[in-house]
């Protein structure tokens, strides 16, 4: 298992409801579904990612995400609602967040790290925009239009009311460990984050 | 016509007459003492009859959804593009049954049959039925074929009301409910174009009050009417424009009325062609039965408490430039079976084809339908 899906799959209870927003192929949801006896859907765009979750028979709404989730889902109608490398490439990310924690009793975010050594590196010698392994495209064509750091996502939580439960980091050797809460801003590549409403 | 028959066509059917004599009793009071159902079948039931797939028909379909009658035929089955070896409803793996339903044209029990209290032809006095009739008509099927549950139930349109119907009032009677293209109930708008297409048969003199048969005659003006005004519905505007655009059939205009655009001609052919093939107080009926579909108004119009006691797991599909059913109406199937709990995949098709797409072989409808299906008969393996 990835390591942040295992991050993961350690927050999460057996046999609660799961919102994989984003959900791609649904792997995660087949992995939680295995390791935690989980139900629930997975919401994705692309048509060809939806076929590949049909084939593995998990159920998968085709959605933008953009729109929100007022338009499909009750308040407090799962366990947990899940985001993964997504939270970045959305058009109001604040407004999800928000969302994410009606829709569900927690919601769980992993996110690029623009703090992380690595690209403050390559900012700050080379000139440039970073462009690593968890951020491989270009400033012109890529996806990322709501990047941020640690400490940048931690005040918007705090400016929105929602209560970190717990954090993670991952750094670039897919490496997680408490050596790197003592600077999670600086150590971790990916941010794993716990969120509820307060 | 096909020289040789393709390889993945179910090749020659012959469709075949069950008899029913229990009565029926229908939503409206009146019973139907014994009644005929058409029906084809292809594939092979398997021993545990576990592979059985109902496809439910729209408007104008019947129990002809694939393969062919006799080499000379013209065209294949309505749906031939999604049933056969190696489409998405696989005929190598499933047991596939498509009946006409009651009140249709094509050998079921209908308005052109005789009405054995009078021993005339029904015509006009053929009892309206209901989605709810037709789902009961082929519960009774299902039992007479010796199946006890459909490994899915598949429709289009109204095809795919009927689908819905079906999970509501028999929910262990099947395991998967495809959905395409449908609505939880009519709109206005949609009733309103049923209105304006019974009135035009209805304005026809030769309509008779629906005796048309005794007068040997048909309502040709008035159903030629009613199915111009219908494909106009099915097609999007986009599809029409890439379809005809605004081109001449003679190069220029001639400044009278006959046919001059493309489309016009495209319109006039379509219903004249109907005319020969369909009846017009079949038609009636089935717009009668869209009219009257609306499972919710016994729960409050609370589509999630409908869909409370269901077990069947759903695939909904809608296509974009649909504005008959629009994405926006299985939005509202997608959202009260989500709000129910239950288990539900949705897929909004980019398509330009307008209402029709559904029986568009869409590469990436068929991708989607295609790896459902799959779902459903590797999980009927492992159950059998």
């Amino acid at each position: 298992m990835r390591i942040d899906h295992a991050i993961i799959s350690d927050w999460i209870a057996p046999n609660s409801r799961v919102l994989d927003l984003g959900c791609g192929e649904c792997a995660l949801l087949r992995e939680l579904r295995q390791s935690r006896n989980t139900t629930g859907y997975g919401l994705e765009i692309s048509i060809d990612k939806l076929a590949k979750c049909v084939e593995g028979g998990t159920p998968v709404i085709q959605a933008n995400l953009d729109q929100g989730l007022s338009p499909w889902f009750e308040a407090q109608s799962f366990d947990y609602v899940i985001m993964t490398h997504t939270l970045q490439a959305m058009r109001y990310p604040e407004k999800l967040l928000q969302e994410m924690v009606h829709v569900g009793r927690e919601a769980i975010i992993t996110f690029p790290n623009m703090g992380y050594w690595k690209n403050r590196l390559q900012f700050a010698l080379g000139g440039r925009m970073p462009v690593t392994n968890a951020l491989p495209y270009g400033w012109f064509d890529t996806p990322n239009i709501h990047l941020c750091t640690v400490r940048d996502f931690e005040a918007l939580c705090a400016d929105l009311g929602l209560r970190i439960l717990g954090c993670e980091m991952i750094d670039s050797q897919q490496r997680s460990g408490r050596w790197m809460r003592f600077a999670p801003n600086l150590l971790g590549e990916t941010a794993i984050y716990r969120l509820t409403a307060a | 016509m096909p020289a040789t028959l393709p390889l993945d066509s179910v090749g020659l059917v012959i469709p075949q007459t069950l008899h029913f004599d229990e009565p029926l009793e229908l939503d409206s009071g009146k019973t139907l003492p014994h009644y005929d159902l058409v029906v084809e079948t292809y594939g092979e039931l398997n021993a545990t009859r576990s592979n059985a797939v109902l496809i439910c028909h729209a408007l104008s379909g019947d129990h002809h959804a694939a393969g062919y009658h006799s080499m000379s035929d013209r065209k294949p089955g309505w749906w031939d593009s999604a049933i056969g070896p190696g489409k998405p409803i696989d005929t190598t793996r499933f047991f596939v049954v498509c009946l006409n339903n009651l009140g249709g044209c094509k050998g079921s029990t209908g308005p052109t049959c005789i009405n054995p209290d009078t021993g005339r032809v029904y015509g006009p006095d053929f009892p309206i039925v209901t989605v709810p009739d037709w789902v009961r008509s082929q519960e009774r099927l299902m039992r007479r074929l010796g199946i006890t549950q459909w490994a899915a139930i598949v429709g289009g349109s109204l095809g795919g009301m009927q689908v819905m119907q079906w999970a509501i009032s028999f929910p262990n009677a099947l395991r998967h409910a495809l959905v395409i293209a449908a609505a939880p109930k009519l709109s206005a708008q949609n009733i309103a174009f049923n209105e304006v297409a019974r009135q035009s048969i209805f304005a026809d003199p030769s309509f008779h009050d629906g005796h048309y048969l005794e007068h040997d005659t048909l309502p040709r003006k008035g159903l030629m009417l009613a199915r111009m005004l219908g494909h106009i519905t099915y097609l999007s505007d986009d599809a029409m424009r890439a379809k005809f655009g605004r081109e001449l059939r003679a190069g220029k205009i001639n400044f009278g009325f006959d046919v001059e655009f493309q489309v016009e001609s495209y319109l006039r052919y379509q219903g004249a062609s109907f005319v020969d093939r369909f009846d017009a107080n079949t038609y009636l009926l089935m717009t009668k039965a869209l009219d009257y579909f609306d499972p919710a108004a016994e729960f409050d119009h609370e589509l999630s408490r409908v869909f409370a006691a269901t077990e069947a797991e759903f695939l909904v599909t809608s296509f974009t430039t649909d504005w008959r059913f629009s994405p926006a109406r299985s939005h509202e199937i997608v959202k009260a079976l989500l709000k129910a709990g239950k288990r539900v995949t949705y897929a909004e098709i980019e398509s330009e084809h307008g209402h029709d797409a559904f029986l568009v072989p869409i590469p990436d409808y068929m991708n989607v339908f295609r790896a459902y299906m799959e779902r459903v008969s590797i999980e009927d393996a492992t159950c059998a």
